[in-house]
């Protein structure tokens, strides 16, 4: 029997720093297109800033670095950190930096943080995510910015009557963002709909994942549980004070609706997959002595993390089956060790097909490299509150949520671990990153 | 009650199964699953699914139990075999039938079969992964349904044209009515190969079918599973009446069948058709002349007499010598698309090429994409420029035909690295240079290589005329020296001569076979000599293509009376094509090789022409004017000055247009089986394929050997003794001509 404590110390790293998390918000997650409608990504993110501020009431001038993540840019807020640092009245002095990963863009902010303070560079880290899917960048075709861009040079009369009238209508059509891969032109369900199939996952485990997903999260909303939401006056309408999109349907109502992408037998459909969502988080990272110093009391410490990445086109969504292992060993833990296991549902079938490849030593042994299966979380200890499919999931934001609802679970239920794992894919412009997957232990701090 | 009779149902089921799964063939076998009966197929014996006289037995066992199975509502059709569904008729099957009579039965028994299919009152789903052509094809379109997966491996298509036959089991009656007369048309007369997408859009197809990746069984097995649990719920789906089996029609294709209906329409496209037809081919291929005659037979007339004509005309085919001589170049290729050397030692990981001129970059082109670490070096920055952009070009042109995507492009090109040094170049495995056809150069360079690269790296010249052994003369490890012979352009041309010295190592030849076959060609090991095989046969003929212009026939003349012959480019324009510098330098080296054998045309007229610039279609100038964007082109007027001041007086005797041909050809042809006799060609089958495959010899031939057999040795003897008296020692046939000449019962190909 190895005692609670020993553990601890065995996750803990000779020379380097304890490194916990002090606090997490988020906004409400909205659906796009209802509340948030009018606002732009930094009003959002903003909100969560001023959200944690308020929570934490750390003066704003302990914050050594503010780091955000997000997936699709508004070309106006390029560094969207830095736009709502000074909006949420951070100090000027405070420098700020935007990431982007795809889905896991926050998770990639906060171990970014984490690098920052174990080299010493930084105390107290800042870390987030928004995306803002109500307004996405539509651009002119590029025939008609290269129309335009020569306008701008053209110094005579003539030579831009004559650029104007070289334009023609397909000049006009737009370019839209696809939430599809750059690489494979795949779009994200069509890749989760061919990875069901490939595991053999039936429309109706789908469907019930998805109904589970909605249900837990009701019980949670309405229990009060979702703790990390904060209420938010958007400006020119109301107080927003919960999640929209939690809906629990019936299996039968669900089985009702057509294939959303491969058409007509496949399996993905809209009530299984998750929605498109506006939202932003905020996390509060610390070394451990600066905490308590402060008189914090940190919720958890953030241990160890993993990133793998594999074939964009078969193996997109596969990422926790690579990631699990991985992490596991790196801690040196197995799967019974871990209390809590919170992973983002992009869409229900990849993780269905994910349980079912981490359940498989035929799967293992020939695309791991490794001797058997690393084994399924058991579903008492998996995404009790929800998850993206029910919550909602705005892309550069959905990582801190998973790690704040982590640490409140544990707190919460009482456990000792938990892990934290998405799947990222090529994001909806040009993600160069695809297939990674983000792994974070949390680690309760038992004092 | 309904319980009862359900529970009967079953138990009958579970007995059927058993009964079936115990009478099933080794190549057919099937499973009731609920109320849909899944025909599985899988020749155990090959490669591929052939229709085979044991496959069509063992379905038509299979699809008679399907019928008279009273729980069976509906049949899914299916191959288990990945990468191919049914590849076509056994070949061997056609082959094998003595007389046209016995062809046409075949055919006739194919017809009834797909009869059944078609007629079927439990719809048949074809499920299709894979290659699905000729006769897998007509099987298919007599389904009441299909589904295709979109694997890159699915194609479908009636290559039988390329056989010289026709799609005889009911192909050429059912795809007019299935995808319209044009689209039909151009299937079965080019023969190409449709993706599954594009068959979707042509009606070809139902429906699409994903690949699957890992999952919890190979990518393979799983698509194909998946497939299948498709392809039941559409069966069921038909049965159901869920799924029509007649689609809606769209205003254009309304609009296309209206025009259609008038007689004066279809007339006037099987005029067009026709037409196309003759020109292309001159008239020298039965197979396409046939084909519009058997749909026009099956319109026109009914189905009746479409069908006989279909399956009268295949027996008159199959027994056909171009169709002989095309069914034989198939198994050739077959032949020439193995390593007979075995294994190499050592795999070739890393590949250098020297020079980034249009040959090396072709080499480049061919090689990058197959996973080798490609390096190109040249000796000048806009040399190497210009090549790479060549590469570049080859896989962008595939990215706009969306054959592969911008990705697969990138990720492709990451292989290539152009340098102007010798860098890495302790890394090949492999060096092929193709630089300036200089004795001299070639020596510098091999030296330059030899100081740079490792003890194993094998040197290949890509010289098509210069013997190896000379250039391995200055080579410290002469074992490890080879020629590899690429044809131009390197990505179109199929063909590679492998030339081996008397020094070349056994494992050397094997890697460079290995090396060739991944760039996808087709290959022939020929032995070393002054031009070594198709160059030497080419020579004689282009020095007889220069007397005939000396003797006043106009390069358009030539030209029309090669093509006339079924070599797909005249003579004139081969020569503009080799470039006419090249040409001259190969006449002179091989002409003081050979001596007067290789006479005729005077090697100055070439010279002339290269010293006034006109070195063919590289320089805009040769026998044509050349000029960019234009496809129709002009006899360059400045040659006939040139041609006034070599003018030879042509002997009546041996100028009529036949005679030109075969004055042309039977130097061709001499040299090839000299080639044979002096042991350069190590069988008739490498010297057909070589001669098609890399000089364009007429396809509807066979090569130049099954040429001598289906012509006669006796008769070509005769002719070319008329020419010797004329001409002189060019026209001498050599011994082993002579010997079949004088042996009919001797033949090249048995």
């Amino acid at each position: 029997m190895v005692m609670p404590w020993a553990l601890e110390m065995t996750l803990a790293r000779p020379n380097v720093k304890n490194i916990v998390l002090v606090e997490g918000v988020r906004t409400p997650f909205l659906l796009s297109g209802t509340t948030y409608s009018d606002l732009m990504p930094h009003d959002l993110a903003r909100a969560a800033l001023q959200g944690l501020l308020h929570r934490t009431a750390i003066p704003k001038d302990v914050v050594d670095y503010i780091i955000y993540g997000t997936v699709i840019q508004e070309v106006k807020t390029s560094n969207v950190a830095r736009e709502a640092a000074l909006g949420a009245g951070f100090s000027d002095k405070i420098p700020s930096h935007t990431v982007t990963m795809a889905c896991i863009s926050s998770n990639q902010a906060m171990t970014s943080a984490v690098g920052l303070i174990a080299a010493g560079q930084c105390d107290a880290v800042v870390a987030g995510g928004v995306e803002f899917m109500s307004d996405v960048p539509i651009r002119h075709s590029r025939k008609m910015r290269k129309t335009m861009l020569s306008l701008n040079k053209a110094k005579t009369l003539g030579q831009r009557l004559s650029l104007l009238g070289s334009i023609r209508l397909a000049h006009l059509s737009p370019e839209l963002p696809a939430v599809a891969e750059f690489s494979t032109s795949e779009t994200m369900g069509h890749s989760a709909d061919r990875l069901a199939a490939a595991f053999g996952v039936s429309r109706v485990e789908q469907d019930e994942f998805a109904l589970r997903s909605h249900s837990l999260a009701k019980k949670a909303q309405d229990a009060g549980l979702l703790q990390d939401v904060i209420s938010f006056k958007v400006p020119g309408r109301d107080i927003v004070s919960q999640d929209n999109g939690i809906r629990p349907s019936s299996m039968e109502q669900m089985a009702k609706l057509k294939p959303a992408f491969i058409k007509p037998h496949g399996t993905v459909t809209a009530a299984n997959s998750s929605f498109l969502t506006d939202g932003a988080s905020a996390v509060l990272i610390m070394s451990e002595e600066k905490a308590l110093a402060m008189g914090y009391k940190p919720k958890a410490y953030l241990r160890d993390f993993v990133y793998v990445s594999q074939d964009p086109k078969d193996q997109l969504l596969l990422g926790p089956t690579y990631g699990t292992p991985k992490v596991l060993e790196r801690a040196g833990l197995t799967m019974s060790d871990i209390d809590v296991f919170e992973f983002h549902e992009a869409f229900a079938g990849q993780i269905m097909a994910n349980l079912k490849a981490m359940d498989s030593d035929w799967f293992a042994q020939t695309y791991m490299g490794r001797k058997s299966k690393v084994g399924t979380p058991p579903m008492d200890k998996f995404n009790l509150w929800g998850g993206s499919l029910s919550l909602g999931h705005p892309f550069g934001a959905t990582g801190c949520r998973l790690v704040t609802t982590v640490a409140h679970r544990l707190q919460k239920e009482g456990g000792q671990y938990g892990l934290v794992a998405a799947c990222a894919a090529g994001g909806q412009v040009s993600d160069t990153h695809p297939g990674g997957v983000f792994w974070l232990i949390v680690l309760l701090k038992n004092k | 009650m309904f319980f009862l009779t359900n529970l009967w149902t079953r138990l009958f089921n579970l007995i059927y199964i058993w009964y079936v799964i115990n009478m099933s063939g080794t190549h057919v076998n099937y499973e009731v699953k609920g109320d849909v009966a899944v025909v599985r197929i899988n020749d155990p014996n090959s490669k591929v699914n052939t229709l085979s006289i044991q496959m069509q037995k063992e379905l038509t066992d299979v699809m008679n139990e399907v019928w008279s199975n009273n729980a069976v509502q509906s049949a899914v059709l299916i191959s288990t075999k990945p990468g191919c569904f049914i590849a076509g008729a056994d070949i061997n099957m056609i082959e094998g039938c003595k007389t046209a009579e016995e062809v046409t039965q075949l055919s006739q028994e194919g017809q009834n079969i797909f009869e059944k299919i078609e007629k079927s009152p439990k719809p048949i789903v074809a499920a299709i992964n894979g290659s699905c052509l000729g006769a897998g094809l007509e099987f298919v379109i007599a389904c009441q349904y299909r589904i295709a997966t979109k694997s890159k491996k699915t194609v479908l298509g009636t290559p039988e044209v390329m056989l010289g036959l026709l799609p005889g089991a009911g192909g050429t009656q059912r795809l007019p009515k299935m995808v319209g007369l044009p689209s039909a048309f151009d299937m079965m007369l080019t023969g190409r190969n449709i993706r599954a997408d594009k068959a979707k859009k042509m009606g070809l197809v139902h429906q699409l079918v994903d690949t699957l990746g890992p999952g919890l069984k190979s990518p393979e097995e799983r698509t194909i599973e998946y497939l299948e649990e498709i392809a039941i719920e559409c069966a069921r789906g038909i049965v159901n009446k869920k799924i029509p089996l007649s689609k809606e029609k769209g205003m254009m294709q309304k609009l296309q069948d209206y025009i259609m209906s008038f007689e004066m329409v279809r007339n006037q496209i099987y005029k067009t058709v026709h037409g196309k037809v003759m020109k292309q081919s001159k008239g020298l291929y039965p197979a396409p002349l046939k084909i519009i005659e058997c749909v026009k037979a099956g319109i026109e007339q009914g189905p009746i007499p479409g069908y006989l004509a279909e399956s009268q005309n295949f027996g008159q085919l199959a027994k056909t010598t171009e169709s002989h001589a095309l069914i034989g170049l198939y198994h050739g290729q077959v032949t020439c698309k193995k390593n007979r050397f075995g294994a190499p030692q050592k795999e070739v990981k890393t590949l250098a090429i020297l020079g980034a001129g249009l040959m090396g970059a072709g080499i480049a082109q061919v090689t990058v994409d197959k996973g080798v670490h490609t390096i190109l070096k040249d000796t000048t920055v806009s040399g190497l420029a210009r090549g790479e952009q060549q590469v570049f070009k080859g896989f962008n042109d595939k990215t706009k035909k969306r054959n592969i995507t911008s990705f697969e492009r990138d990720s492709i090109l990451s292989n290539l690295t152009g340098q102007l040094d010798y860098s890495g170049f302790e890394k090949a495995d492999m060096v092929i240079e193709a630089v300036f056809e200089d004795i001299n150069i070639k020596h510098k360079v091999l030296k330059e290589i030899e100081a740079v690269i490792p003890p194993h790296c094998i040197f290949a010249s890509n010289t098509s005329a210069l013997p190896i052994k000379e250039i391995a003369a200055a080579s410290k490890r002469p074992d490890k020296v080879i020629g590899m012979h690429y044809f131009s352009p390197v990505d179109k041309m199929q063909l590679l001569e492998i030339i081996t010295t008397e020094q070349t190592s056994k494992d050397t030849t094997a890697s460079a076979v290995a090396v060739g076959l991944k760039q996808g060609k087709v290959i022939i090991v020929v032995g070393d000599g002054p031009g070594f095989y198709t160059t030497r046969c080419l020579a004689p003929m282009l020095a007889e293509a220069v007397r005939v212009l000396q003797e006043g026939v106009d390069p358009k003349k030539l030209d029309a009376l090669t093509t006339g012959f079924g070599f797909p480019v005249g003579a004139a324009t081969l020569a503009d094509e080799v470039g006419l510098d090249v040409a001259a330098h190969v006449a002179e080296d091989l002409g003081k090789a050979f001596g007067s054998r290789f006479g005729g045309g005077n090697v100055e007229v070439l010279k002339t022409m290269v010293d006034m610039g006109f070195k063919g279609r590289k320089s805009g100038k040769g026998c044509y004017v050349y000029q960019p964007g234009l496809k129709v082109r002009d006899v360059n007027p400045d040659i006939e000055e040139i041609l006034e001041k070599y003018k030879m007086t042509p002997n009546p005797a041996v100028s009529s247009d036949s005679d030109v041909q075969y004055r042309l050809v039977s130097r061709f042809v001499n040299e090839a089986v000299l080639c044979l006799q002096e042991g350069i060609l190590s069988s008739p089958v490498e010297g057909d394929i070589g001669a098609v495959f890399g000089l364009g010899f007429p396809p509807c031939l066979g090569g130049p050997f099954r040429f001598v057999d289906a012509f006669g040795a006796d008769k070509l003897v005769e002719k070319m003794r008329r020419y010797e008296e004329v001409y002189g020692n060019q026209f001498t046939p050599c011994q082993l001509l002579l010997d079949h000449a004088n042996d009919s019962s001797k033949k090249f190909h048995k």
